[in-house]
């Protein structure tokens, strides 16, 4: 019954969007403009010849190992760098100099050093992600409450035992936190990065409908592909916010 | 008896804004083994700072701490401090909690921890988070956890403030059970006059800041203390003259 009632104002704006959509491009006469359904059946055309499976296996696969890299990367050097003020010392301004750098620019680096295959996106997916979690994991170490410190050294565990028990736990409903920010940049990136070049892939897929045809059916079908995806994926990452090794900083 | 803490002359002050803050000063006093000594005192006046020497978490300027005739310099387990905001891991189970100080094998840890956790009246508790437990439930926990590594000193600062006033009440009844099966020696900080003549063998009242003693009072009557008794009242009114308050005004509980 709640969940009727939540779901049925978000339900009610896209429902209007459509038909305001629907109403425009009947009454201007576009040509080139498709109507909601032209879309929907654009849609069904590529479900049917498969390559639309195979264009967002292609980002999901790029987005995966790009943002997989990172999170290798981040945590353990933002664990790092939380703990050891020389090390963020040292670090911090160096990323946070490369952070602001938009992935766009990286993108005539990518190409000159990894080609026009995989690798140029997947670098691009790692550049941009990294950062943020960085930052988060970092601020996360940073923001564990001094009693529990205290309490760890009061009992004068082992650096293993205050590591594993007390600092980990603490900081990781901020590395979810850098997580979730960190593959939201990541999907955005993966389009942008294969609108450039390539063969495959969701951004691919956009800008080949409108050079071979003025498809504007598939380029909007491919935009909702998009925008639906990153919802699943952000859903994905909330999920683990419910986890049982993070709830405790979700419960009240 | 022996003396198990030696305060002596211990001196602090931070640097502020406006130049050097002295907080504490000159402060020296003994505890003996297995005593229960309360420290109260105007907020403010450096009580948690003293304290905070006195287990290790802050260097003294001037002074030492003398345990067991050995100075000093760190914490260690064997004197636990239980703060106001308390500590126990959000992170864990109340029985992953009371594991954390044990050294030793998982299997004999686990039934130790279970056993301080029924000492303390948290049987059938042991799985929960501490999100899942009221304030009263929290301190508990707390309190075993520091108590299931076998300390020789807790230090306790302002333990029950956060608790309302009857389930405050409830567990200083509960520390006096517990204390009474299990001699420790105690350093207690409160602002709560009834908490300190309730539990302690002696009350030492500090000045406001930078503190030194006072005021010393022993507090000879035997448990289970009646607080509406005479010579409660009496002590009672002697310390809050000392802090300040007048005699006049003060009612009798």
């Amino acid at each position: 019954m709640h969940r009727i009632k939540d779901t049925w104002p978000p339900l009610a704006v896209i429902a209007a969007l459509i038909v305001t959509w629907w109403v425009a491009v009947i009454t201007t006469r576009s040509m080139i403009f498709p109507t909601p359904w032209g879309v929907v059946s654009g849609v069904l055309e590529l479900l049917k010849d498969g390559t639309l499976w195979r264009h967002i296996g292609a980002s999901l696969m790029r987005v995966g190992t790009g943002f997989g890299l990172a999170v290798c990367v981040a945590v353990p050097l933002g664990l790092w760098m939380g703990w050891v003020r020389r090390a963020y010392e040292t670090l911090n301004p160096v990323f946070q100099i490369l952070r602001p750098i938009s992935p766009i620019a990286w993108i005539p680096i990518a190409i000159l050093w990894f080609g026009v295959g995989d690798a140029s996106p997947i670098y691009l997916i790692f550049i941009s992600s990294v950062f943020p979690m960085i930052v988060q994991t970092t601020a996360g170490v940073h923001t564990i409450e001094k009693r529990f410190l205290r309490a760890a050294e009061n009992f004068g565990v082992s650096r293993r035992t205050r590591f594993k028990q007390v600092v980990i736990p603490a900081v990781l409903p901020q590395v979810l936190v850098g997580m979730r920010i960190g593959l939201g940049v990541a999907w955005l990136v993966v389009v942008a990065a294969e609108m450039i070049a390539l063969r495959s892939g969701l951004g691919y897929m956009i800008m080949d409908s409108r050079n071979a045809g003025n498809r504007y059916d598939l380029v909007i079908a491919g935009m909702i592909i998009i925008g639906l995806i990153g919802l699943f994926l952000d859903g994905l990452m909330r999920m683990l916010e419910r986890a049982k090794w993070v709830r405790w900083r979700y419960a009240h | 008896m022996r003396t198990k803490i030696e305060v002596r002359s211990l001196t602090k002050s931070f640097e502020s804004d406006k130049g050097r803050l002295p907080v504490v000063e000159e402060v020296s006093f003994s505890v003996r083994d297995g005593e229960f000594v309360a420290i109260v005192g105007p907020s403010g006046c450096g009580k948690t700072t003293l304290m905070n020497m006195m287990a290790g978490f802050v260097r003294p300027d001037a002074g030492a701490v003398i345990i067991d005739g050995t100075p000093r310099s760190k914490p260690d387990s064997k004197g636990i401090l239980i703060s106001q905001q308390g500590s126990v891991f959000p992170w864990l189970t109340v029985r992953e909690n009371l594991m954390f100080g044990l050294n030793g094998h998982a299997q004999a840890n686990s039934s130790i921890a279970d056993e301080y956790a029924e000492m303390v009246g948290l049987k059938g508790f042991e799985e929960s988070y501490p999100y899942e437990l009221s304030g009263g439930m929290l301190k508990r926990a707390e309190l075993a956890r520091a108590l299931v590594v076998k300390p020789e000193i807790l230090y306790m600062d302002e333990p029950f403030s956060a608790l309302d006033a009857l389930m405050s009440l409830r567990m200083r009844n509960e520390l006096l059970r517990i204390l009474a099966k299990e001699r420790h020696t105690v350093m207690l900080i409160t602002h709560d006059v009834e908490e300190a003549i309730h539990l302690a063998d002696r009350i030492l009242v500090l000045s406001p800041r930078p503190t030194r003693i006072q005021a010393t009072f022993d507090v000879t009557f035997p448990h289970p203390r009646r607080l509406s008794s005479r010579e409660a009242q009496e002590l009672r009114v002697a310390i809050l003259r000392e802090l300040g308050v007048d005699h006049e005004g003060l009612a009798p509980i």
